[in-house]
């Protein structure tokens, strides 16, 4: 098919341009929310002020946390590359597990939040700030679900290293989460926040 | 060449457990009826789903349009009240815009995209499948708002904080937003599905700049579509967990920004009037050249006239927002930005009649509903350029004037656009041509009843006629120009009757006799080389595309003298759909399963949370049953051998 001077597709596969074209739309559902968050960050009522309120260095640590799920994925798909299904799964795991505790920083973040006074109804801000960090917990919550998926079905004898593509397409998915993270990171929680 | 994907070969173990998919029952084997229909994967009957879902919609939405002219024939009216007729109308303008125009171009894209390009199917069939299914439940999960006596009424751009918990407390604007989300739902998976199957799965030697203008025009809608869709969707979450879980995203009390859901809405929203006109635009690029015999003029402009319209619509949102209080640079910067992108609509608009100046025109049906889109779409962008005028616009702003625009150039434009369709590809579809004289009655009728109807109206803005108002007094003037616009939407009526009619008396003067022959209207682009109506297998062989209009070429030569002559006659250059080794997709009945656990989570989310579980559950198994199903069912009752093309290359159809 290569040495066909008539080819005329993209060069991907389908299903990796599908997965391309996705994330492409991803950006604009992120974009939304994250304008929406930058509008309201000041517009705080009575409740606490995203400034008086974030805990930045615990955030750094599960950003950095987030950042190596990145390393692992990577580790997992040249060991499935490679044909070694032992180190694949090993490292799969790794990546759920690092994205699960991820999730568990931000579970205990938000009910500290909610100690506080910060409720998903006290204000503006904290609508947008629960709702985009919220959804970035869903999908990371899916990714975690397509890795353990892709464990088992490795575990089955199923995910093997011809198929690697697979994993490389929610590879693709995971680390634009992760992108979608440092966007996130910055704008919440390094820019400056206003105080009350 | 299209992308070669032979995932089923290896993959021998995942083949096993496809045999029990799940457990829960085998795998349909296609076969007719019902269930063929409820579990095709086939772009063509997913094309034909499409449609006639999109036609029944058509007919609720214009029902919902008579009474709405009932109401205001004379003053004071008393066929509906105030609240009845804000339901009316914004079910309406929500019907039309998402469960007609949209899913019509879908069915032409659905249908005719893959046979353009020369490709068997679209990249993922069961995600195609899915799109209609999810379609289908979203608009009908919407109307049963009816049903349950409490249909949206915040009007068809849902503007918050009016549509919130406090100034809407009903559950119209639920259904609304959690209908509008499935739809989108719906539209984002076709999109990616058609911008894959475009990019990936061309015929060898079509070039992009071999595409007719219809796969182009479908192709840069569904790229607005994958990145408006989204922004409508957050629009859309905001909406709805302000009005179910208490946020505040458009509570101004808080101090939250009235302007926020404008924004986006309309970010998503001009952006979604291009996503209405773009496919019409692509039908009578077709349309025109083939009955004016001339190859379309300049091709290239109309492609990135095209494409530049897709991109400067992204530019001009806040047009909607005039006098919204934006500040004059924005309104300056809009109304610039909303003048230039009158050139690129300009230069199609030329071009149609540069294509046909010199031609030798046959005013068949479509091209007659061609036609009427170039003088009526015209008509519309006129008024849309006044618009554009800020000063101008601010004394437009909520009148009927402004109804008189985009009727003129959605219904002008882009449902006259799709009646050319209908005409010029039902052939193609169903084997037999559309009644010429009624088509022809049905296109005065419509073209006649249409002007009536929304002519007026340019008249009662300037006179200043609020519209979104259930009555109006007498004395100011009105009374006339109403009382025409209810005749002429009658008319219109009575036209649509006649399209019925003219479905049912060509199907049954079609009956047992043979299907139409090759090339019914001696057509410029690639679908035509398929017989009508068109195999299951669409190409007994992938042709080798070398030039712009490829089949007409086929057809037609120079000769000596540089004069074109015809070369070769249909019978000669079309396919007979002898062509029995063709591998295709087996059909599924997860795209189903899966689309009809939304309808359940939209139903949990505005009376019980505890219905969510079933739908969601429905949704969750299904995506599993999907990944383990392999796209070709080893057991199914196809060939297995895979088809090679001309070029000795393997054509497939990939994984979903």
């Amino acid at each position: 098919m290569t040495d066909n001077e008539h080819s005329v597709g993209t060069g991907l596969s389908n299903n990796k341009l599908l997965m391309w074209v996705f994330l492409g739309s991803e950006c604009l559902l992120f974009g939304g929310l994250i304008s929406t968050y930058l509008i309201y960050r000041s517009r705080f009522a009575d409740g606490p002020a995203p400034g008086d309120i974030f805990d930045i260095p615990f955030t750094s640590v599960s950003s950095f946390v987030l950042l190596m799920s990145s390393l692992t994925m990577v580790l997992s798909l040249s060991s499935l590359q490679r044909g070694d299904y032992r180190n694949t799964r090993l490292w799969l795991l790794t990546t759920a597990l690092l994205g699960a505790l991820f999730i568990g920083g931000q579970v205990y973040e938000f009910t500290t939040f909610l100690r506080e006074g910060l409720g998903y109804s006290t204000s503006p801000f904290s609508s947008a700030f629960f709702t985009l960090t919220g959804f970035h917990g869903v999908h990371v919550s899916i990714g975690i679900v397509m890795l353990m998926s892709l464990y088992v079905s490795s575990m089955r004898g199923n995910l093997k290293r011809e198929s690697s593509e697979t994993l490389e397409i929610v590879g693709l998915y995971w680390h634009f989460v992760d992108v979608v993270w440092i966007f996130i990171f910055t704008v919440i929680y390094l820019v400056p926040s206003p105080t009350s | 060449m299209t992308q070669t994907i032979e995932p089923q070969v290896e993959s021998t173990s995942e083949d096993e457990i496809a045999h029990q998919p799940l457990g829960v029952y085998t795998r349909p084997k296609g076969g007719n009826g019902w269930r063929d229909w409820v579990t095709t994967v086939d772009h063509k009957k997913i094309g034909i789903l499409y449609g006639a879902a999109a036609l029944f919609f058509f007919l609720i939405g214009g029902i919902e349009a008579l009474l709405i002219r009932l109401q205001l024939a004379t003053p004071n009216g008393t066929v509906l009240g105030a609240d009845m007729y804000n339901q009316m109308f914004t079910m309406h303008g929500v019907t039309m815009v998402f469960l007609v125009i949209m899913p019509l171009a879908a069915a032409f894209a659905n249908y005719l995209l893959p046979l353009q390009i020369g490709a068997r199917d679209v990249a993922f069939p069961r995600l195609n499948a899915l799109s209609f299914w999810v379609f289908l439940a979203g608009g009908l999960f919407l109307n049963t708002a009816w049903i349950f006596g409490d249909a949206p009424d915040g009007g068809w751009f849902g503007y918050a904080p009016n549509t919130g918990i406090v100034f809407s407390p009903g559950n119209g604007m639920d259904f609304y937003a959690i209908g509008l989300q499935i739809t989108g739902i719906a539209s984002l998976v076709s999109a990616m599905n058609l911008i894959v199957t475009v990019l990936n799965m061309r015929a060898p030697g079509m070039t992009l700049f071999k595409m007719p203008v219809f796969t182009w025009m479908i192709l840069v809608v569904q790229f607005l579509l994958v990145f408006a869709v989204p922004v409508i969707t957050v629009a859309l979450f905001l909406l709805l967990f302000d009005r179910n879980f208490g946020s505040n995203f458009f509570n101004p009390v808080l101090g939250a920004d009235p302007l926020l859901w404008q924004h986006l809405f309309w970010i998503f929203g001009h952006p979604e009037v291009y996503i209405l006109i773009l496919p019409s635009f692509g039908i009578i690029s077709e349309v025109i050249p083939t009955f004016s015999r001339k190859p379309i003029f300049g091709y290239p402009f109309m492609v990135f006239s095209g494409i530049a319209i897709g991109f400067m619509g992204w530019g001009v949102w806040a047009h909607h927002m005039f006098v919204s209080g934006i500040g004059p640079i924005s309104v300056a910067a809009f109304s610039l930005s909303t003048m230039f992108i009158a050139v690129p609509t300009g230069v199609k608009i030329l071009n149609w009649m540069a294509t046909m100046w010199g031609g030798k025109l046959l005013f068949n049906t479509p091209m007659l509903f061609a036609t009427g889109v170039v003088s009526m779409f015209t008509v519309g962008g006129l008024s849309g350029v006044t618009h554009a005028v800020a000063p101008a616009d601010t004394q437009q702003t909520d009148t009927y004037y402004i109804v008189a625009h985009f009727h003129y150039v959605i219904f002008g434009g882009a449902l006259l656009g799709i009646f050319a369709g209908f005409y010029f590809w039902w052939p193609k579809v169903f084997g037999h041509k559309l009644g010429e004289k009624l088509g022809k009655l049905n296109f005065w009728l419509m073209l006649i009843g249409f002007n009536l109807t929304f002519g007026p109206m340019h008249i009662l803005g300037l006179q200043g006629m609020s519209r979104r108002i259930h009555s109006y007094s007498p004395g100011f003037g009105f009374e006339l120009w109403n009382m025409v616009e209810t005749i002429g939407s009658f008319i219109i009526g009575l036209g649509v009757l006649l399209f019925l009619i003219n479905i049912y008396a060509s199907a049954k003067k079609a009956k047992g006799q043979p299907p139409i022959g090759p090339d019914p209207w001696d057509a410029r682009s690639l679908e035509w080389i398929t017989p009508n109506p068109t195999p299951i297998h669409n190409f007994d062989e992938v042709p080798n595309i070398e030039e712009l209009d490829d089949f007409w070429h086929r057809k037609y030569g120079k000769d000596e003298n540089g004069k074109i002559v015809r070369i070769a006659s249909a019978e000669e250059v079309c396919q007979d759909g002898s062509a029995t080794d063709v591998h295709l997709p087996s059909p599924s009945y997860w795209p189903l399963v899966l689309a009809l656990g939304f309808p359940f989570i939209g139903y949990g989310l505005i009376y019980s949370l505890w219905l969510c579980v079933p739908g969601g559950i429905m949704i969750l198994m299904s995506i599993y049953a999907w990944a383990f199903e392999p796209p070709d069912d080893p057991e199914g009752n196809h060939d297995d051998h895979h088809e090679e093309n001309n070029d000795g290359v393997t054509q497939e159809v990939s994984v979903d």
